[in-house]
């Protein structure tokens, strides 16, 4: 059977590479990147390789996207057009609208569609929420204590809601949801790595949550396996283990500086406006209460683990970017 | 007078002379102490060490922790064992307590029992509020504790951990002097389910001696209530002496660890009965009631010889 994929988001890291994965599957006949803005060069930023696949610039918030899934016989859609963060010039109300609104989009146009066999969708492991009243780790049935009410977090929620209003008026569409823990690795650059790499890093006084990290050959690998096997359900991807907020900076070498609580938002703020780091209230949580998943669901439908543990994967990413800890490098 | 005090009376021993073959001189055991404290420091500067997905720090428990609160345990407190063949080798089981002494001092001195005397680290499922609070929740966690609640406990049992658990939570720690002894009531017995569904079984134990380290005579209820506090002591040394206050009284301790109760004659789903899972509360409530009468009166006086 010729497979035709459809993969939006190319033009950010993780999506460029999950199509380049597809495309250098012989089994797929096709694949089609859709993304608002078009890759980044080759040459001059850095960008990846997409292989074959070919690029079309849809905004997903226009009902354009669904054109192009009628027009080229789409059978599988990988929707990783998450943002996680405001861009500079377009603020959270364009987040908000790029995240929301082209799900809906993209979800209407294949409710529509005949020929959409499987649909993998990216999630957040953040729509756990963080909280000192929810249990140490999160498994993918639990209802959280307080669910995400900001940002990135309350998008995902409402991405989430949407998918499963999707499976349930289209039982015929494998649905796979996938709530990745924070993407760790070389390539990566989001919110969280710009953080280690500060000179110093603002801790919130009196806490040391649990990070989790998943790397991004792991993420890639379960995104590609999701997009060519049925796996319908909601699973957490994460690297085994976790680290702690002091056990990441001391890996990086970098002085943490602990603020009271409030402080900390305060600071947050002001770093945000100057367009340094991101420092969402979400974030703010994560630092005070941190987060941790259970995998073994993701474990036991794949019948493989991830590759790198949380720990690994960190150290991959300080690797790539030359941190390493006082004196020296590890033993 | 020349010579000061200690140096007249101080007494040199003459110690065999070193041999080769025998053992190591003291200058290379001290230079072992030394190499082995470096690597522990190097690998906590470095991050270089394992926390469990709970966040518990075995490495920091053991060297740090609990050496920090092991004097108290020996000499403050003289906290003695009664029966820790019951605590089972390496398998899961469900440690259930009474709980006093205002600050939850028991919990710790429980916590060492455990670990020195039947080498197994305690997991104890603690108040959300423990959570709350800068310092003390991840203090908590890195000691190895988690929240109360049903799917971190299920996950520990499974994983075949001693868990811990004091069901009289606030209303057993933050109880008046004159109710000492005197169990409260056990939550909803959550616990009983926890441990029917992993079919560990659960060990009734008594503490005695943690009643009397803040004898809580009284209450500001309404700068509690302020504070978000359960309760704020009076005790008669608190707050009249400040800080001073705080000092636990060293009253003789003594834990027994009762017969286990086995729950894996029953089926997981018959945590889901909420008859049984009463009754199961009640008979271990009763249990811990007659272990504690029995203890106390083994124990004599709370501060001997003399009271």
């Amino acid at each position: 059977m010729t497979h035709t994929v459809l993969v939006t988001g190319v033009s950010r890291h993780i999506g460029a590479r999950v199509a380049s994965a597809l495309a250098a599957d012989p089994d797929i006949s096709r694949v089609i990147g859709v993304d608002t803005v078009p890759p980044p060069s080759l040459t001059r930023d850095g960008g990846i390789s997409l292989g074959r696949t070919e690029f079309v610039r849809v905004d997903l918030r226009s009902p354009d996207i669904a054109q192009v899934i009628a027009a080229a016989d789409i059978d599988t859609v990988v929707h990783m057009s998450l943002v996680s963060a405001p861009s500079k010039n377009g603020g959270r109300a364009a987040m908000k609208e790029h995240n929301v609104i082209g799900t809906m989009q993209l979800l209407g146009a294949c409710q529509r569609s005949a020929t959409v066999r499987r649909v993998v969708v990216r999630s957040t492991t953040a729509v756990y929420g963080s909280s000192p009243r929810d249990p140490a780790v999160f498994t993918e049935d639990l209802e959280p204590h307080e669910g995400p009410v900001h940002g990135y977090a309350k998008d995902a929620a409402e991405v989430e809601g949407y998918v499963r209003g999707f499976a349930r008026r289209r039982p015929d569409v494998v649905v796979s949801l996938l709530r990745f823990a924070n993407f760790m690795g070389p390539g990566v650059d989001s919110p969280l790595t710009r953080y280690f790499t500060q000179p110093v890093l603002p801790t919130v006084f009196g806490f040391d949550p649990r990070l989790q990290f998943v790397h991004e050959d792991d993420a890639v690998e379960v995104l590609r396996r999701m997009a060519t096997e049925d796996h319908p359900g909601t699973y957490n991807v994460a690297g085994a283990g976790v680290l702690l907020l002091s056990q990441c900076a001391r890996r990086a070498g970098r002085p943490t500086l602990p603020l009271l609580s409030p402080a900390f938002k305060v600071l947050g703020g002001a770093v945000r406006r100057i367009g340094l780091v991101e420092y969402s209230p979400e974030q703010v949580r994560l630092m005070s209460h941190g987060r941790a998943v259970d995998i073994s669901r993701l474990e036991a439908e794949l019948g493989w683990k991830p590759k790198f543990t949380t720990g690994a994967a960190f150290d991959d990413f300080l690797r790539s970017r030359g941190l390493r800890p006082l004196g020296g490098v590890r033993a | 007078m020349s010579v000061p005090r200690e140096e007249k009376g101080r007494v040199i021993p003459i110690s065999a002379a070193p041999s080769f073959d025998d053992r190591q001189s003291p200058a290379d055991e001290l230079a072992d102490h030394l190499a082995r404290l470096l690597a522990f420091l190097r690998r906590r500067v470095t991050g270089d060490y394992e926390v469990d997905e709970f966040g518990y720090d075995a490495e920091l428990t053991d060297k740090v922790v609990l050496e920090l609160i092991r004097p108290l345990y020996t000499h403050w407190f003289r906290v003695e064992t009664v029966e820790l063949k019951n605590i089972p080798h390496d398998s899961g089981a469900l440690v259930v307590a009474n709980h006093s002494g205002t600050l939850p001092l028991d919990a710790l001195m429980l916590q060492v029992a455990l670990h020195d005397e039947a080498g197994r680290p305690l997991r104890l499922l603690g108040a959300d509020l423990v959570y709350q609070l800068p310092l003390l929740s991840h203090l908590a966690r890195k000691t190895g504790h988690t929240l109360a609640c049903r799917e971190d406990a299920d996950r520990l049992l499974r994983k075949g951990e001693l868990v811990g658990v004091f069901p009289e939570g606030f209303k057993g720690v933050g109880k008046p002097f004159s109710e000492r002894y005197k169990l409260q009531r056990f939550g909803r017995g959550g616990f009983v389910a926890s441990a029917i569904r992993a079919g560990v079984p659960i060990v009734p134990t008594a503490i005695v001696g943690a009643e009397e380290i803040y004898p809580k005579i009284g209450d500001l209820k309404t700068l509690a209530r302020m504070l978000g506090l359960p309760y704020l002591p009076i005790t008669p040394f608190f707050p009249l002496l400040g800080p001073l206050g705080l000092v636990p009284l060293p009253s003789k301790w003594m834990i027994e660890f009762g017969e286990p109760i086995r729950t894996d004659e029953y089926e997981p789903s018959a945590a889901d009965d909420p008859m049984l899972v009463f009754n199961i509360t009640d008979h271990v409530r009763e249990v811990i009631q007659q272990l504690l009468n029995e203890l106390r009166l083994r124990r004599g006086h709370a501060f001997p010889p003399f009271l």
